[in-house]
């Protein structure tokens, strides 16, 4: 019994991690598939965790802070955009950049707007954050561990962001294989020069990847500075950008094996957060240090083994110009 | 067909105007910020003017940070030259500090002429070392080196941190540091070398390790322009697939370039641990592996660029202390926006003034 | 009644390259039309402003009779005008049908569009002869098909005008022969077909008029029943030219290069060269012909130690070679097939890419530093000695003339004498002159003694050049000729893969 409680925590505390490195991992997969690198993923996510917090905190209402957030990050998408379709410009450079400039913007703008020391003032009232949502009858269903806590911890439980992480899995799917524009954006992250000849513009269709995943990880950031935790701190996202990058390569650029990567990911970082401090048989009590590196070390490992070059969306980090 | 390709400048244009150009613009939206958050901009940069240059001993802090910024701007150039994005210049610079702090540590009974080439060697060897495994499997895997270098600063920072809180850490004390070198270790400051030569300089702490920086700016130049491997590693950098056709190993190269690259960014704890802090502590690189990316870039990946855009960094850094005295709501966070934004312009939106700017030339002459 | 597609007084520069000099043409429904033109000359520059892809600086078009603008594809495919490019526009995981469809689905979900473009197209495809396979990538097509796939693609899209740029480039000449046959089936049905081409035997096959193109302007129209191809070739070159270069009969001597039983996989493991034996002898050039992707490439990179056989054995001069072996040291050289993708470096100077593989050579270092004086000097000699112009070694690669480019590569691996040249597409992207002047070279280094394997897609280079002729297809050598046996046809027997018909000995 005991036993069974710990897995159901776990795996509901995995769900939650998980969340926004699933958010945030779809939102690359359509600017990869358009065939811009991701990594501005970490900067815009946390963009958005600044500009969330800090409008929650402005005004009173965590949905003031999610618009704040979707729309902070959306315009450092357009921004990279900018550089990378119009301009040409290295998108590995370009993403790199705005990720330094957001980790210096938002302790700056936070110290001269509020003055707690480069953070926003921690958000107190339950309207200024998402908050997990209590099911109908949930508190009942505990009472009969199984399924209820199933139904109550797992299931429910949870805040609405971490519903629309899940949604969202299937609906990429879908909007990726099963409409015109995921055939679009499939296709130019393959080859551009031919959605040209076909009439279709070959920027605009990149502008529209990169914005989804700039939408999407103004929802993580949003997710990190209002639901995960009551706040900005400078650095919150501490490389979660990347992992989900990492997520999606594993994840082969599919929508579904990303979500399982990102699972896989959350898990270690569940597991860890259980482990912490306690002894293990054989090697006693493992550093703090070791238990946060797991997931970049993991990353490493990932990348080292299991990916294919050949999968990856053939013209993705090359910019398209007619002149050949 | 086409006969534009990418557009070509003169070379005081690409190497003088096209850097000021970008970092005017980086310069002129930074002001923005300043101005949102409710200060001059303009006294904003008279205060940090005169707070980099504004006295021999600013001049000295302004070239002591430069010199960070000399060895990991030289680290991303030298990996930039094989066509790598090294941004993991700062966990090697951290592991660097490793190498060169326990050799500082462990040998400071022995004479400082064998110590300093002993530090010399052990924090390039340890840079080298963190370098090692993500251009490994760059090299064979495929595996993304900008991915694997940022992960590797990440681990080289759990490392470290657990290093100095649970094993290095002086016996009895609180902050997580080592205990202080012996004086043999110590790089001596430039104001000491020349008090010794009878000439009077300002108290700063500028030591030997700027030397030593200018003279790895000089060594990357005759290696990477001057020699057949230099050569190879510029094709590489250019084309592989022609390296390969010219008898030479990507991979081998790859693996060389970025030993060198993290051996240039270890070298970072000469002039920080064994120049000035004596002692390990945490987290001392302080963002510099970052700033080598923008000044790498500004300098266009060459030595002498190299040289002149850290020291415009160390500029920003020194006046930026100084500012945050007199603007309380300005701090080095600022100079991170900068350092971004110099990226932006100088790397991903070079053509923003390029392409104009080469129009404009190519009708003039 | 008016043309099909007419151009009027078409003008256009990049920069100080003026690639089209108001250019005319006038294009008949029911017609097929010829473009011909040296590399260069302006054809593909003028093609894609027809398609939309540069905007044109001066000049009108009309289609029917009635002026339109065109600045982007979807104009050109709006007005009725399909394009089939020489490197095919599709996207190699998709499917036949989702290729077709890109960019004309015919709503925002797919399901019903796609089912929808499914009856049209197989309604298209019994019209016309151009039944493919609709579900499997166009990746595990064969070429053929995958023209197939861009000319139904057009046609789908509605396209009166059908441009076929450089089609036949990589198809047997039976092969092509079929094409023609779609070709004049298309004209039949009152559809207007532009044929562009360097090739002079496909202009007199099928085109009722040819225009021609020389240094961006026309040069000539002329109906092709009027013509013959010598005419033709004096008016793209502007001179009367020699098609062939003289040359004495080989004498070949010991063998030089042996292969045997040879295989080279893909990365996916694929072979792509099978069980392929022959000798290279002094003194002879041997031809590899075959059309392009067939297994000459991959052989010819594993020769050169690009690839690694993963079986048989390759000898030179009776040293078995091994990967890692310096190739160059022992005489053997190599021009690859693409210059600019393996051959040079285009954003360095001219003077790096003359050295390029011999660069840690003794000559061009004094110590451990290389002697950039050394290098400079003898880029200079290299371009004195082949005609390299501009004769500016620091000028960068990318801006010379491909010809030029090609005759600096040349110069770096005829330069040291070799005892076997490998030598693929020798002229691919070279004007006419050039041409000529690249294979009296080549001829002479033969003469020297030394031994040549020519790698072409061009049989009139193969024909023109080679003392005996291997085939390739499908991974595998289909035969040999020698030079006095070989025929256009018994050839493309052969690189169809049909051995026993052709005549040729089993190698």
């Amino acid at each position: 019994m005991e036993t069974y409680t710990l897995v159901v925590l776990l795996l509901a505390a995995t769900l939650r991690v998980a969340s926004p490195l699933v958010l945030a991992a779809l939102g690359g997969l359509f600017s990869e598939r358009s065939g811009v690198i991701a990594l501005g993923l970490e900067g815009m996510m946390l963009a958005a965790a600044f500009a969330s917090a800090a409008a929650s905190a402005a005004t009173g209402s965590a949905w003031a802070g999610l618009g704040a957030g979707i729309a902070v990050a959306c315009l450092l998408a357009l921004l990279l955009a900018y550089a990378c379709v119009t301009h040409g410009g290295n998108q590995v450079v370009a993403a790199i950049a705005v990720n330094i400039m957001v980790s210096g913007l938002g302790p700056t703008l936070a110290l001269a707007w509020f003055d707690q020391g480069g953070q926003t003032p921690p958000l107190e009232s339950p309207a200024q954050r998402f908050l997990p949502l209590a099911w109908p009858w949930a508190r009942q269903a505990r009472a009969a561990p199984f399924p209820g806590m199933v139904y109550s911890e797992l299931i429910g439980g949870h805040n609405l962001l971490v519903y629309v992480a899940w949604i969202l899995v299937p609906l990429s799917a879908w909007v990726l294989y099963r409409t015109r524009f995921g055939l679009r954006l499939r296709a130019v992250g393959e080859n551009p020069v031919a959605v040209d000849t076909a009439g279709l513009s070959v920027a605009r269709l990149r502008y529209q990847g990169v914005l989804v995943s700039g939408a999407l990880c103004g929802v993580a950031g949003t997710y990190l500075a209002t639901a995960a935790s009551s706040g900005f701190v400078r650095d919150m996202t501490a490389g979660k950008g990347y992992l989900a990058l990492a997520a999606l390569i594993f994840g082969k650029w599919k929508p579904l094996p990303t979500f399982g990567a990102c699972l896989l990911f959350a898990f270690a970082n569940a597991l860890a957060d259980r482990l912490q401090g306690v002894p293990l048989p054989w090697v006693g009590v493992v550093p703090v240090q070791f238990i946060q590196a797991l997931p970049y070390v993991l990353t490493v490992l990932l990348l080292a083994g299991f990916v294919g070059e050949a999968v990856a969306p053939k013209a993705i980090g090359v910019s398209y110009s007619k002149e050949r | 067909m086409s006969a534009a390709g990418p557009a070509k400048l003169p070379r005081w244009a690409e190497f003088g105007l096209l850097p000021a150009l970008n970092l005017a613009a980086a310069l002129l939206l930074s002001g923005l910020v300043v101005r949102a958050i409710g200060e001059s901009p303009w006294a904003a940069l008279r205060l940090l003017a005169a707070g980099a240059f504004g006295s021999p001993e600013a001049i000295g802090y302004t070239l002591y940070y430069a010199t960070n910024f000399i060895f990991t701007g030289l680290a991303v150039a030298v990996a930039c030259q094989a066509g790598l994005f090294n941004i993991g210049a700062e966990g090697q610079a951290y592991v660097g500090g490793l190498g060169a702090g326990l050799v500082a540590l462990g040998c400071g009974h022995l004479p400082s002429l064998l110590v300093w080439p002993l530090a010399v060697l052990a924090g390039a060897g340890a840079g080298a070392a963190w370098a090692l495994i993500p251009a490994w499997l760059q090299a064979r895997r495929g595996s993304h080196i900008v991915i694997t270098t940022i992960m590797f600063n990440f681990i080289a920072s759990a490392l470290m941190t657990w290093l100095l809180v649970d094993v290095l850490i002086k016996p009895g004390q609180q902050s997580p540091e080592t205990r202080e070198f012996a004086a043999a270790a110590w790089l001596p400051t430039l104001h000491d070398l020349l008090a010794k030569a009878g000439v009077a300089a300002a108290l700063s702490p500028l030591n030997l390790a700027f030397l030593l920086a200018l003279a790895a700016a000089a060594l990357v130049w005759l290696l990477i322009w001057h020699t057949p491997w230099g050569f190879a590693v510029r094709v590489v950098g250019a084309n592989p697939a022609a390296a390969r056709y010219a008898g030479i190993s990507p991979p081998r190269v790859i693996v060389a370039v970025m030993l060198l690259s993290g051996a240039l960014a270890g070298c970072l704890s000469l002039n920080e641990l064994l120049g000035v802090q004596h002692r390990i502590l945490l987290d001392f690189p302080a963002g510099a592996g970052f700033v080598g990316i923008a000044v790498a870039l500004m300098g266009r990946n060459h030595p002498l660029g190299v040289i002149l855009a850290a020291v415009l960094f160390g500029a920003l850094y020194q006046g930026g202390s100084e500012l945050a005295f007199d603007m309380p709501h300005i701090t080095r966070d600022l100079v991170v926006v900068i350092q971004g934004l110099v990226i932006l312009f100088c790397g991903a939106l070079e053509n923003l003034f390029k392409r104009p700017l080469a129009a404009l030339l190519a009708s003039r002459a | 009644m008016s043309p099909a597609l007419e151009l009027r007084g078409i003008d256009k520069r990049f920069g100080p390259v003026h690639a089209n000099r108001a250019v005319s043409l006038s294009v008949a429904a029911g017609s097929v039309h010829g473009l011909v033109g040296e590399n260069g000359a302006g054809k593909s520059t003028l093609m894609n402003i027809v398609y939309g892809f540069h905007p044109a600086d001066a000049g009108e078009i009309r289609v029917r009779g009635r002026a339109v603008e065109i600045r982007r594809p979807q104009d050109a495919i709006a007005a009725g005008i399909g394009m089939v490019h020489q490197h095919f526009m599709l996207v190699e995981t998709f499917t036949a049908l989702e290729n077709a469809v890109l960019g004309a689905e015919g709503g925002v979900r797919l399901s019903a569009g796609l089912g929808r473009a499914r009856e049209e197209l197989e309604r298209l495809g019994r019209e016309h002869g151009l039944e493919v396979p609709l579900d499997e990538p166009v990746a595990r097509l064969p070429v053929g098909l995958q023209q197939r796939v861009e000319i139904l693609k057009a046609l789908y899209r509605g396209a009166e005008i059908l441009i076929l740029d450089e089609p036949t480039a990589v198809l047997t000449p039976q092969e092509a022969d079929k094409l023609f046959g779609l070709l004049r089936r298309l004209r039949g049905r009152g559809k207007a077909v532009i044929l562009v081409t360097h090739k002079l035997r496909e202009i007199m096959a099928v085109t009722d008029r040819v225009t021609v193109l020389r240094q961006g302007a026309v040069a000539a129209e002329v109906a092709t029943a009027d013509t013959n191809p010598r005419d033709l070739a004096e008016r793209m070159v502007g001179r009367a030219v020699a098609l062939q270069v003289e040359r004495a009969p080989a004498r070949p001597g010991a063998a030089r290069l042996r292969v045997e039983r040879l295989e080279v996989r893909d990365r996916q493991g694929t072979p792509r060269v099978r069980g392929v034996s022959f000798e290279l002898r002094a003194g002879e050039i041997v031809g590899l012909a075959g059309v392009t992707g067939n297994g000459q490439s991959e052989l010819l990179e594993a020769l050169a130690g690009l690839a690694e056989p993963s079986a048989g054995r390759i000898a030179l001069e009776g040293r078995t070679l091994r990967p890692g072996d310096d190739r160059r040291a022992l005489g053997l050289a190599h021009v690859p097939e693409d210059r600019l993708r393996l051959g040079a470096v285009a954003a360095f100077p001219a003077q790096d890419n003359a050295i390029l593989g011999y660069h840690a050579a003794p000559e061009y270092r004094r110590g451990p530093w290389l002697r950039a004086r050394a290098v400079q000097a003898d880029c200079e000699r290299k371009m004195e000695a082949w005609d390299v112009r501009p004769p500016l070694p620091r000028q960068r690669l990318g801006a010379f003339s491909g010809g030029n480019q090609q005759k600096l590569v040349l110069a770096r691996e005829l330069g040291r004498a070799p005892r076997v040249l490998l030598v693929g597409q020798p002229t691919r992207g070279v004007d006419i002159g050039a041409i000529e002047f690249i294979h009296r070279r080549l001829v002479a280094l033969r003469d020297s003694g030394a031994a040549l394997l020519l790698v072409s897609v061009e049989l009139d280079e193969i024909l023109g050049l080679a003392d005996r002729i291997l085939v390739m297809a499908g991974g595998e050598i289909t035969g040999e000729l020698s030079r006095a046996e070989a025929t256009e046809e018994r050839l493309g027997l052969l690189m169809a893969g049909i051995r026993g018909a052709a005549g040729g000995r089993a190698p």
